[in-house]
């Protein structure tokens, strides 16, 4: 059943990045001031996104966890953290290649940028934990406090373009700003990507927690065997 | 300037699909990882001595 399910949702979002893909670069127009280079904000933008909505997932689940103690929750958490940190990272790598045409230089400690970094980092530092403790529930319950801890920078980079002076531009999207910050078909195409992105990113976790799943089969076939 | 531009688009793209590759190599190959450990936690318990009859 769950095969099947990775395998459909895979098509849906081959045929939904053809579909973008194919808007993004043949149809959209330049972007006046920018030109070509705009267009990276249809993968560095969703990604962002996606990439937060799934440590605020994690968060969710690690509360779960916390106070059912199954470790299903924590699994899953785990398989949504790891995700989340490739997302967050292609993020910040497609920023960073944006600024170096936009504003000359690869990198600037900017509140944006910092916080964003700090966030892949926690949560890097996360994943690594996870393979030093060998006690499940001390790792479970670790990992959930972390995960707590770590979605305050979440909402510290969410919220810094707005908190604080910046280099990195303010927000676009029109359910934060009401509308007129960006043309209705940029916009539309950054919704189409993000749901094309969310959809990939659920497949991952999918492929992630089976393999969790199959850890801890291992881990209690050998636990019981004292293998 | 507008060659330039597009050259960084190409490598902005291609940075993110090599990242979306790497991951999903990655995944693959734990994937494969964790079934031949299963296989062989399975085997060693159904070859042990305390299950033989």
């Amino acid at each position: 059943m769950r095969e099947k399910l990775v395998i459909g949702l895979a098509a849906v979002v081959a045929i939904l990045l053809s579909y973008n893909l194919y808007n993004i670069f043949l149809v959209l127009p330049d972007e006046v001031s920018q030109g070509y280079i705009y267009r990276i904000i249809y993968f560095h933008v969703p990604a962002a996104i996606v990439g937060m909505l799934g440590y605020f997932a994690a968060m969710t689940l690690s509360v779960l966890y916390l106070a059912s103690g199954k470790f299903r929750y924590d699994s899953l958490a785990a398989s949504i953290v790891e995700v989340s940190v490739v997302f967050s990272t292609l993020n910040i790598v497609t920023g960073s290649i944006w600024a170096r045409v936009i504003w000359g230089i690869w990198w600037t400690w900017d509140p944006r940028l910092t916080s964003a970094l700090v966030c892949v980092l926690i949560f890097a530092g996360y994943l690594m934990m996870r393979r030093s403790i060998d006690e499940p529930t001390q790792r479970a319950r670790l990992s959930a406090a972390l995960t707590i801890f770590g979605c305050v920078d979440v909402v510290i980079v969410w919220k810094s373009i707005e908190w604080f002076r910046n280099n990195h531009p303010g927000p676009v999207l029109s359910i934060r700003t009401g509308g007129g910050h960006i043309d209705p078909a940029m916009e539309h195409m950054l919704y189409m990507n993000f749901l094309a992105l969310l959809l990939m990113g659920t497949v991952l976790v999918l492929i992630r927690s089976r393999q969790e799943s199959t850890a801890r089969e291992i881990d209690s076939l050998r636990r019981n065997a004292h293998v | 300037m507008d060659a330039r531009n597009f050259t960084f688009m190409f490598y902005g793209f291609l940075a993110a699909w090599l990242i979306v590759l790497v991951y999903i190599v990655s995944l693959a190959r734990r994937g494969s990882r964790l079934r031949k450990e299963l296989e062989d936690v399975k085997q060693l318990i159904s070859t042990a001595p305390e299950n033989r009859s």
